[in-house]
């Protein structure tokens, strides 16, 4: 039923408009205000501050849905969710909780996870952004890149060095409000695909955060970025799902009525295969997602689930979008049809929230260790 | 106000391809859903319940797997639900009896909502059939509602006129899907779903009558639609009147 109606949610209020976001690299302010009262903007967020309390089969089937309509909204849901919800969930205090929770889950504010730096990306540990206690506030200095919602954001979880000599040991992670002062948004990038996610840089000019913001204790910090982006990436590979399974359903239909040689061409065998891969491809990487979600709402390692699910289903994304163009011939590269949005789309799937090669690193790590 | 809703589980229509060979529909594979129609009728049954209070109650006489299409309904907000599994004839009359038997059962009515037609067999007699069996005033396709607490009007447009019918309860109406946009359950009405009440009714109790249809369905076949592939070749303005001129004689243009 929650797929029934997401489903319908993204038909009638994300297909109509998906287009025109990306063209006009428009964030996707109205579709988020229409998805907080169904729920989908506190899926995992218990049901005392005002979530649906679900779990996270239950979010990547929500994400997968609405990323097949539009990718760009799919993250941002998704970043929402995962990324900044959850480390609250696990790790915030009483307070914290019943404060930011009910917020993100009501849709009042979107939320943003700031870690990545201009020098710190997969290596989060070399990152310079600091924050030094000065009494009940941490003075926060320093610069992000690359942030989903970044400049819509209005709770973020930001990570900064309260201890530089001690490596990746001395990161925190803090709950910031955007209306904090020395809070600034940089430039909004232009980017390939995704074009509806405002992603952008952020800098922390002498940012002061009551001490109260710290989200777990100094030096946990990336502890909660690893574990978020475990769940994040869950996320992710539903979000690459639901890119692929939209090329899929593209090229079944337009296969049926593109007719070459006096047939359609979904009765030439070429065409039939490609088909039969990508579907097969797709229940394969659907099942690992699953299986990544399982783990985190039955208890395994969700670490290397996570990480193979990504890695495989974001593969999957390109190769499937990029067959999609195929199967749809010169309209394809065209922006006539949707499947060249999915093609733009799907690259960025193989890249943020760790890479392709960060993602063998954990699987491998986990089967070496 | 006590409010019945009648639903129907049906086949996914838009999901249903025609066998080349056979011209047979081939439902395998194909997933079931609660006709879209009757959502407009919950919807309504929703809209009268929170502006006059009382209850709505969702009835669905259908396959036993139906009671999980039916939470959909429980998770928009009706109150409570009764489903009476029936796997057998599917005709019209027999499923009239057995929904007017369950009614019946129910006990207080006010208001009973149907759906003008399911999408999936369109013949529009279930609910004027009800209102036969229990004796019912109805009102038939309405567009819209205005109901107050003593009495009910229902407008339906007819080939630009509006007709309003006037009813006091009990009453039965059908509705079109003009009359409104079902809404979307949200994840925490989804949820809370799975705790309201659902009865499940054994279809032979409620009906005194032998349940032999009295119609017969021989068989379903698809309509098959092949293109005609003709292509104009003439300049634009000499195509446009071929075409215009063809289609007229195929009697697609009046």
């Amino acid at each position: 039923m929650i797929e029934n109606m997401v489903r319908e949610f993204a038909e009638k209020e994300i297909e109509p408009v998906a287009d025109e976001l990306d063209k006009e690299s428009k964030y996707p302010t109205e579709i988020l205000e229409k998805m907080a009262p169904l729920g989908l903007l506190g899926i995992m967020i218990p049901e005392k501050y005002g979530g649906a309390g679900l779990d996270a089969v239950s979010f990547a089937i929500v994400i997968e849905e609405i990323s097949k309509k539009c990718a760009a909204t799919g993250v941002v849901t998704e970043v929402h969710n995962s990324l900044v919800s959850w480390p609250i969930i696990e790790y915030g205090t009483e307070e914290q909780k019943e404060k930011y929770l009910s917020i993100l889950a009501k849709g009042e504010e979107i939320g943003a996870f700031a870690g990545t730096e201009p020098n710190a990306g997969s290596d989060l540990g070399s990152m310079e952004t600091t924050a030094e206690l000065d009494g009940d506030h941490y003075v926060i200095n320093g610069q992000k890149t690359f942030i989903t919602s970044g400049s819509e954001a209005g709770v973020l979880i930001v990570f900064a060095k309260t201890d530089k000599e001690k490596g990746h040991r001395g990161i925190s992670a803090f709950l910031v409000e955007s209306d904090m002062d020395g809070f600034q948004v940089g430039d909004i990038y232009d980017k390939m695909g995704i074009n509806a996610n405002h992603v952008s840089e952020l800098f922390f000019d002498d940012m002061k955060v009551p001490k109260e913001n710290l989200l777990g204790e100094e030096g946990d910090g990336y502890k909660i970025a690893l574990s978020a982006l475990d769940r994040g990436r869950i996320g992710i590979a539903a979000q690459a799902i639901g890119i692929a399974q939209r090329a899929l359903e593209e090229s079944v239909e337009y296969s049926q009525q593109r007719e070459q040689f006096g047939r359609p061409i979904s009765k030439f065998q070429a065409i039939q295969w490609k088909l039969a891969d990508m579907a097969t491809r797709i229940e394969a990487a659907r099942l690992l997602v699953y299986r990544s979600a399982m783990a985190e709402d039955k208890g395994g390692n969700v670490s290397k689930y996570a990480a193979m699910a990504k890695l495989f289903a974001s593969e999957l994304a390109v190769d499937a979008a990029n067959e999609a163009i195929q199967i749809h011939g010169g309209y394809g590269y065209t922006d006539e049809y949707v499947v060249e949005r999915l093609y733009r789309d799907a690259k960025i799937t193989e890249i943020y929230e760790g890479t392709s090669e960060v993602q063998k690193m954990v699987v491998s790590r986990d089967l070496l260790r | 106000m006590e409010i019945i809703v009648c639903a129907k589980q049906i086949v996914d229509v838009s999901d249903i391809k025609i066998d080349d060979k056979t011209n047979e529909p081939i439902l395998k594979g194909v997933d079931d859903k609660i006709s879209d129609i009757d959502k407009n009728a919950v919807e309504e049954g929703i809209k009268i319940k929170d502006e006059l209070g009382g209850n709505l109650t969702v009835l669905l006489v259908g396959p036993s797997e139906a009671t999980e299409n039916i939470k959909e309904l429980l998770a928009m907000g009706a109150d409570r639900a009764v489903m009476v599994p029936w796997d057998g004839s599917s005709s019209y009359d027999v499923v009239s009896k057995i929904i007017a038997g369950a009614i019946e059962k129910i006990g207080d009515h006010d208001l009973i909502l149907c759906g003008e037609a399911s999408l999936d067999l369109f013949s529009g007699q279930t609910g004027p059939r009800i209102a036969a069996l229990l004796d019912l005033p109805q009102i038939t396709y309405a567009q819209s509602l205005d109901a107050e607490d003593e009495k009910i009007v229902g407008h339906k447009d007819v080939g630009g006129k509006v007709v309003s019918i006037e009813s006091t309860y009990p009453v039965l109406v059908t509705v079109t899907k003009e009359i409104n946009e079902p809404r979307l359950p949200s994840l925490m009405d989804i949820l809370g779903a799975s705790n309201k009440p659902m009865d499940v009714w054994d279809a032979e109790s409620l009906v005194s009558d032998d349940l032999q249809p009295g119609l017969e369905t021989v068989e379903i076949k698809g309509v098959p639609m092949e293109r005609k592939k003709i292509v104009f070749h003439d300049d634009l303005d000499e195509s446009i009147e071929k075409v215009v001129e063809k289609l007229a004689k195929e009697g697609v243009l009046g």
